[in-house]
Parts: structure tokens; C-alpha cells; sequence
């Protein structure tokens, strides 16, 4: 994980020894942040932290045996904006150390065995494209037939990724007709939102879950602020689409800070008897 | 056509001859043997002409015909496609959103429920139906009765035409990405045959809102995209000026995505487009939904839902290496 931060520079603040944080613009000492499991020491903003950090905060220490991780993307619409997608992929792996948005995988949190997934927003903003929906399709499949609860922490500014045209909407709903099926087979699913979980990701697996838990203050909802501010023409109110206003109008059964996160899930498993 | 609405630019070379038409048959002499075989040959030449721009579109100009104006909408179907139209408005929620119609209808001597978007014909109409933008509760009211007609047993047939769900603060409180999410989860397992029609804009998740069945068609010239060409271009390309090029890029239209495995079926457009021809258009979407229907009522329901599962199973595209 030590380049992480060096590679990381590009999104948010630019990274140091030192970093300011958004919350309260005070400049912190990024170790204390880290210890922190990447939370403000002086107001508990929660920072982005990669896929891998979280597997390490969430699992219990060396029980992560990740799945499908030879799956690959490829470009089926041969893809060009600015830059071709084929080279945008093999950009992003190399910045990013992923081969693509999710990983999943099996593991313990707190000696319960639990089917992880997770989209990391720093890959192509943790969009959804084929890659992403087959791995957490074969993750779903596969809690439903081994009988585990199933945890998805969401992080995704993107939602389905364009640059695989409608191959990637059709991954919500693939992944969604997976969870209707675990649904069916009694499984107890854990929708875990953090800070941005938009659009089609938004819009499918992150709503699904029996108990949605989200990070403090993240940013969630289905269309980007700017777009519907450009549509409505006017000011959105103050904490618009936050953890919190998704919490006050239904939709969000616990904001859950960071360090909280791992025993709320065993908790929940338990109550769920899973 | 009426003559209030714009003809799209490249229908302007048909548009020219069809006046040309209207003055020779409108003419003193159009009944003597020159003029009427002057008339006749400019009917060859209009079918040509309308046969050679329509076999050729760019996927810009299939975006164009997709939300022309004169287009038939799901109301026009309703008339035109069905013997009755029971319109059920209720989403038990929050209210009656008229982007989305929902109500029993018969096709022929079958029974169904349809679920459609409605963009709105008139100024007003576009107005209340946010122009075939649905909020949370019109996505409410098609899964409740969508439920219902799973109780009674009634085939369902969906007709998406919609830019995209509505982005506005209302939606957003009332749970837009919520809406959605569910739709497609208990469409996945509803235990009725589905039929989802693009009839002109498959906007994004606003169209797959109601858009999970066991036969997915299309319109010859509608398109089915992951986000608009407009917002793809302001996206990827800064600039909203490069729509055409996103339209290219984003292979949304019945050329491609039979192939891509998304839609099942390409159900042919009247020459020059459904606007010209709107009963033409009905014969042939009632055609396929009467055939479809046949196909689906004979299959057992497990047999149906695993189908149903499989087909969506198997869509997207990845590299997967060989197991050691
Ligand atoms: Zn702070």
C-alpha cells in the first residue's frame, strides 16, 4: 500500500506527508488519518480509501480469499472518446493496481463467514461495466449456493461505464435479478454506501440491500447534482442527497462511521441469525 | 404528416417531393394521361428516395426519428394496438405520475396489463408528463401493477420511451435510485410473461425502470443507451456539441445491440419511419406481441423465470483465462 498515496494524488487533495481536509479545512498529519482507518483526527470526515484498505479495516486479518480475480476487461463497442477505452483500461490498471472496478471475495468478520464485495470509485470512478457485474453476479450466486451473508460496500461517482455502451446497464439489471434470487433463497444481504455512490450502482445493487448501511456525510442518489441542477435551474438544498438526507427520507437504515463498521455487520448477522 | 411539425433535416429531399406531389394531384390537368403518369413516376421516386435515407441512418439520425415529434407514443398504441384501455393510475404512494401509464387492455381476446411511458403530444401534455420523464412513483405504480397482474394472471407488455428517469430534488427524496433497483429485482421474478418494447428513447435506467422481461424488442429506429448521447459527449468529450460522435460510439441502435445480445427482436418500421405511418406501425407491434405472447403462455412458468434469469445472465463481455 506504500504507493498508494503517491498514485492517488489525482483524486482529491493532493497527498502527503500532510493533507487538508474537506470537512474542516484543517491541515492533518496523514499518518493519524491512516490510524484512523482514513478518517479527519479533528472531524471525523471520512477520506477515500482503496478496495484492498477495506477488505484489510472489514475482514478479520489474512481470512480474504478473493474471487475470480482472472476475470478482464475487454472493449466490445472498440470504444473511442478522447482516448481510446483499450487504452483508458490498461491507464487505469496501471494507476490504480486493479484490473478493474470490484473485488470479491470470501472472508471472516469476526469469525462469521461472509461474501465480500466492493467497488473501489478510484478505477474509472468505480463504474460499472462487465467486469463489475459478473464478479459480483458470480458473488451473489455463489452466497446463495454456500448459504452466506453478503456484504457490498459501494463506492462509485460513475455508475454503469459508458464506455461499454448498454453492456453495462444491463449489469444492473443482471445483478439485480442475482439478488432477487439470493432474496428467494432467504439470504440476509448488507448494502454498505459510501462517499460517492451514484447513478447505476445507485440505481441497483446499493438500494437492494435487506439493511443498507451508509458512511457519514457520503454523497448518494441516482442523478449528479450538477445534472439536476442544470435541469431545475435551482439551488439545492443544503446536505441534498448525503447519507443523512437519504436516512431522514427513508432510505438508509444507519449511518455508520468507519470504525464502527465491522461489528455492526457481525452484529447484523446475528440478529439475522445468518 | 402535420404540417406543424418541422420535417428532421435529412427528410427535407421527401419532403420536397411530396410537395411536388400535392401540386400535380391538386392541378388542373392532373387528370390528363401526361400528368398522371408524371404523377406516377414521382410516387416511384418518393418511395426510393424515402427507401434510400431510411436504409442509411447515422445513429444521429436514428436518435432524431427516435424523438420526432409525430412518433407514435404508448397512448397511440393504446388506440391503435388494443381493443380496450382500462387506464389504473393509483402508485398507493405519493400520486399519479403521468409519465408512466399503467391499466388493463385487450389484445384481441387476450387480457394483459400494459405499462408505458408517455412523453405528451401537446404542449400541455409534454408538460405534465415531464416530457417521458418519470419520478419515483410513476416507477411505484407500474411495479404495483405489475404486481396485480401477477395475482390475475395477466401477461405484462412494457413500451419504454423515455430520456432518462426525471433528475430533480422530488425525485431524488422520494427515492429515484430505490424505484429502479426494486423494478428490476421483482421483474426478474415476477411470475407472468414480460414484453418490453423500446418504441422510441431507451433512456438509461429510466427505461430498464420497466424494462426486465422475457422478450426484449425494439423499434427499427429507436435506441437503447446507457446515458444519452448529449450527456455521453459532455461526459467524455466536454462538450455537448459532440452528441453525433457519442451516437457513433455508444452502438445504441437495432444494428447493433441484437448482436450484442441485449434485444431479441427488431420489429421493422414502416417506410420512412413509424411518425409517417402510425397504423402501419400498430399492425406491426400487435403482430409481435399476439406471436410473442403464443410463444410465452406455452412455456411453463419455472421454465419462463429460469429463461428470463439466463437471458440476462449471460449479458456483457470479459476476458476470462483459461482455469489452470
Ligand atoms: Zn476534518
Amino acid at each position: 500500500m506504500s504507493t498508494e498515496t503517491t498514485k492517488r494524488a489525482k483524486r482529491g487533495v493532493p497527498e502527503g506527508l500532510w493533507k487538508k481536509c474537506p470537512g474542516c479545512n484543517e491541515t492533518i498529519y496523514t499518518k493519524t488519518a491512516d490510524e484512523l482507518l482514513g478518517c479527519c483526527p479533528e472531524c471525523n470526515h471520512h477520506f477515500y480509501v482503496s478496495g484492498k484498505e477495506r477488505i484489510r479495516q472489514v475482514l478479520d486479518e489474512g481470512t480474504f480469499e478473493e474471487w475470480d480475480a482472472d476475470l478482464m476487461p475487454t472493449d466490445p463497442l472498440q470504444f473511442k472518446d478522447k482516448k481510446a477505452y483499450a487504452d483508458r483500461i490498461v491507464s487505469e490498471q496501471q494507476r490504480t493496481g486493479l484490473n478493474d472496478a470490484a473485488i470479491t471475495g470470501t472472508g471472516m468478520i469476526r469469525a462469521r463467514r461472509v461474501a465480500l464485495g466492493l467497488t473501489d470509485s478510484a478505477f474509472i470512478m468505480g463504474s460499472m461495466g462487465s467486469v463489475v457485474g459478473e464478479r459480483l453476479t458470480r458473488l451473489i450466486e455463489r452466497a446463495t449456493e454456500q448459504n452466506l451473508p453478503l456484504i457490498i460496500i459501494s463506492g462509485s461517482g460513475g455508475g454503469a461505464r459508458m464506455h461499454e455502451g448498454i453492456l453495462s446497464l444491463m449489469q444492473m439489471a443482471k445483478v439485480s435479478a442475482a439478488l432477487a434470487r439470493y432474496d428467494n433463497a432467504g439470504g440476509l444481504f448488507i448494502s454498505v454506501l459510501t462517499n460517492p455512490t451514484m447513478g447505476g450502482v445507485a440505481a441497483s445493487f446499493a438500494s437492494l440491500g435487506d439493511v443498507v448501511f451508509a458512511e457519514p456525510r457520503a454523497l448518494v442518489g441516482f442523478a449528479g447534482p450538477r445534472t439536476i441542477k442544470a435541469t431545475i435551474r435551482i439551488e439545492l438544498p443544503e446536505g441534498f442527497q448525503t447519507s443523512e438526507f437519504l436516512l431522514e427520507h427513508g432510505y438508509v437504515d444507519r449511518i455508520v462511521p468507519r470504525d464502527r463498521l465491522k461489528s455492526e455487520i457481525a452484529r447484523t448477522i446475528d440478529y439475522c441469525g445468518k | 404528416m402535420s404540417s406543424s411539425v418541422q420535417p428532421l433535416p435529412f427528410e427535407q429531399p421527401i419532403v420536397e417531393l411530396h410537395q411536388q406531389l400535392a401540386e400535380l394531384e391538386s392541378g388542373d390537368e392532373s387528370s390528363s394521361k401526361d400528368v398522371r403518369s408524371e404523377i406516377k413516376e414521382l410516387k416511384k421516386q418518393i418511395a426510393d428516395t424515402t427507401q434510400e435515407v431510411f436504409s442509411n441512418l447515422s445513429p444521429w439520425k436514428v436518435v432524431q426519428v427516435a424523438r420526432h415529434q409525430n412518433r407514435p407514443y404508448t397512448r397511440d398504441y393504446l388506440q391503435l394496438v388494443f381493443d380496450e384501455f382500462v387506464e389504473l393510475h393509483g402508485d398507493r404512494h405519493f400520486g399519479d405520475d403521468r409519465a408512466i401509464l399503467t391499466g388493463f387492455a385487450k389484445l384481441d381476446s387476450q387480457r394483459v396489463m400494459v405499462v408505458g411511458h408517455q412523453k405528451g403530444r401537446t404542449v400541455k401534455e409534454r408538460t405534465e408528463c415531464y416530457f417521458g420523464c418519470a419520478h419515483p412513483e410513476g416507477y411505484r405504480k407500474a411495479m404495483a401493477k405489475m404486481r396485480m397482474a401477477e395475482k390475475y394472471g395477466l401477461p405484462i407488455i412494457c413500451f419504454i420511451d423515455t430520456p432518462g428517469a426525471y433528475p430533480g430534488v422530488g425525485a431524488e427524496e422520494r427515492g429515484q435510485a430505490w424505484v429502479i433497483a426494486e423494478n428490476m429485482y421483482e421483474m426478474s421474478r415476477l411470475k407472468t410473461p414480460i414484453i418490453c418494447v423500446v418504441i422510441g428513447e431507451g433512456g438509461s435506467g429510466g427505461a430498464l425502470g420497466i424494462g426486465v422481461g422475457d422478450r426484449v424488442a425494439m423499434l427499427e429506429f429507436s435506441y437503447y443507451s446507457v446515458i444519452s448521447p448529449e450527456g455521453c459527449a459532455g461526459i467524455l468529450w466536454k462538450s455537448h456539441e459532440f452528441a453525433e460522435n457519442a451516437a457513433e460510439a455508444l452502438k445504441f441502435t437495432s444494428e447493433h445491440l441484437p448482436g450484442l445480445g441485449v434485444v431479441d427482436d427488431v420489429i421493422p418500421e414502416p417506410l420512412g419511419g413509424a411518425h409517417r405511418d402510425h397504423q402501419q406501425m400498430a399492425v406491426q407491434i400487435k403482430q409481435y406481441l399476439t406471436k410473442t405472447l403464443r410463444d410465452l403462455t406455452s412455456t411453463s412458468t419455472e421454465d419462463m423465470l429460469d429463461n428470463r434469469y439466463a437471458k440476462f445472465r449471460a449479458m456483457g463481455k470479459f476476458l476470462e483465462e483459461a482455469e489452470a
